[in-house]
């Protein structure tokens, strides 16, 4: 894997582009998929495992979209690259932190990532910038259908697709977007937002998935249910209420310069203003303040700035990037001193590919 | 994550599960105590079964991976494709409650022929029986018994080569 190359460029959820890109940072589908002739990694044996991904490494690169990819063997990275392909969104955490034989097959334009022995055999991952459900799982849906003619998954009459937890049995579909909505944080109306969304079934997550608590206002809506419906009602349930939650939002942002402009100015200006200042500076309160001056800049607020830099900071100011672009491991102090001086720098030349 | 603290018996016992795992403990933990205030009524997992149905359940153990339907409900994940088959019955009402729905309607596969041009079935489950034929390898070569042991490599052999699913090694 040239991470040389990864580590200056920012993934496709960044890009900042993409229909409603101001409030919908990204659109996701995964698969999860097995091998029928051997148990869930879970129960697997170690020479299983290796036999796993040997499998699906040989016949994946039998596949047209295969070929385009590149193969990474988990096992053998350093942590810090590990982490670094986490913070990227190309590898789950799990996957990050597990034991034994596993890889992951990523596309040059880190929309497609394919992930072997993670909790199931296979789960394929797609990944478009903005509100781009349809295309994400037209292309996704090609991806599954090839390797699917060279490796027969684990099907049953009734239960459908075959996966390790039950949660995901039947499409094996998880459909997601991220979404930054700092305008319902600020005016206190994410929390019924979130009731209603439970109610109708739907999941909702921090920045890096599973568990993760949210940080910087960024928020991920995904289906919980896997079995029963078919995937475009899936995929339509999601993307059903998108619009709703973009709506809201926006109506938010404009409550908040209608009547509190000046407050909201401030706090726009104060997190800018620290951010170009600090000597030293957590991950989460760069998260919590790039958040605001994001929504700065789409409120027209900041000026000399892009959203597309303030996405490329989000990722670039997390700690495995901050590491590798410094080419050394750091303590937590000592990262949050060097996270500190590269946002100085990088607002002092306004270049974003310094170093 | 969710860090659950069970005690039984005296005992405490530790869980650290995801999400969707704690879902799924958490789903048959309130089937369990369900089932104590009752004998009749049942939660999801026993539908009129007392709670030694529900152990006798718990014994259960898959014929293809070895795993315990106990074993799958500590840990929330399954051992193979074969659970689903085993298990199918006592699945059933926790994979009801989890998705309100029991009969999978999305995308199916689109079989090939195969390698000796019989249309393949939609299920996978002759091509899951090859994880049981495996740990009966095992078995006869620790019993020494070497023919059985290649008559059953020939077999997973032949049903590999029928699915396309041969190790390309060889």
């Amino acid at each position: 894997m040239k991470f040389e190359v990864l580590k200056t460029s920012v993934g496709e959820w960044l890009k900042g582009t993409g229909p409603e890109s101001d409030i919908v940072m990204s659109s996701r589908v995964r698969l999860a998929r097995n091998l029928a002739q051997y148990p869930f990694v879970g129960r697997a044996s170690e020479t299983e495992r290796s036999e796993i991904e040997d499998f699906l490494h040989s016949h994946l690169t039998k596949t047209s979209v295969g070929s385009r990819l590149e193969y990474t063997n988990l096992g053998g990275l350093e942590d810090l690259d590990r982490q670094f392909l986490v913070e990227r969104q190309l590898i789950s955490r799990e996957h990050a932190d597990a034991t034994g034989a596993r890889g992951v097959a990523i596309d040059p334009a880190e929309q497609i990532s394919l992930m072997i022995n993670e909790e199931d055999h296979l789960r394929i991952q797609c990944i478009h910038s903005g509100l781009d459900l349809e295309a994400v799982w037209e292309q996704i849906r090609g991806v599954d259908e090839e390797i699917e003619a060279v490796v027969p998954y684990a099907f049953h009459q009734r239960w459908g697709y075959l996966t390790a937890c039950p949660t995901n049995v039947g499409t094996g579909i998880r459909v997601s977007v991220m979404l930054h909505l700092p305008a319902l944080v600020i005016t206190r109306q994410i929390d019924k937002v979130f009731r209603s969304l439970h109610k109708i079934s739907l999941a909702v997550r921090g920045l890096y998935g599973e568990g993760s608590q949210a940080f910087g206002d960024f928020y991920q809506i995904s289906n919980q249910i896997t079995l029963g419906r078919t995937e475009d009602e899936l995929i339509a349930q999601v993307a059903d209420v998108v619009p709703v939650l973009i709506d809201y939002e926006r109506r938010a942002r404009d409550f908040l310069l209608q009547e509190t402009e000046q407050n909201v100015h401030d706090q726009v200006s104060r997190a800018f203003g620290i951010l170009r200042t600090a000597q030293t500076i957590s991950a989460e309160e760069t998260m919590q303040l790039l958040s605001r001056v994001r929504m700065g800049v789409l409120l027209g607020l900041v000026d000399d700035l892009h959203v597309s830099d303030v996405n490329k900071l989000l990722v670039r100011t997390q700690p495995a990037h901050l590491q590798k672009m410094r080419g050394v491991d750091l303590d937590t102090k000592d990262r949050n001193i060097e996270r500190a001086r590269f946002l100085r720098a990088y607002f002092e030349s306004g270049s974003p590919d310094d170093n | 994550m969710f860090h659950i603290t069970e005690l039984e018996a005296g005992e405490v016992r530790e869980l650290h599960l995801c999400e969707d795992h704690a879902r799924v403990y958490l789903n048959q933990a309130e089937a369990d105590s369900q089932q104590e205030d009752s004998d009749t009524e049942g939660g999801p997992l026993g539908v009129g079964q007392t709670a030694k149905e529900l152990s006798e359940i718990d014994q259960l153990v898959c014929d293809m991976c070895g795993i315990t339907f106990f074993e799958f409900r500590n840990q929330g994940r399954l051992g193979c494709p074969h659970d689903y088959v085993q298990f199918e019955n006592e699945l059933e009402p926790l994979i009801a409650n989890i998705h309100g729905e029991v009969e999978h309607r999305g995308r199916r596969p689109n079989r090939q022929k195969s390698v000796g041009g019989e249309v393949l079935p939609e299920s996978t489950e002759e091509l899951t029986r090859v994880i049981g034929m495996r740990k009966d390898i095992r078995n006869a070569v620790e019993g020494e018994d070497y023919e059985r042991a290649g008559k059953l490599r020939d077999n997973i052999q032949k049903i590999l080569h029928k699915w396309h699913a041969e190790d390309l090694k060889g």
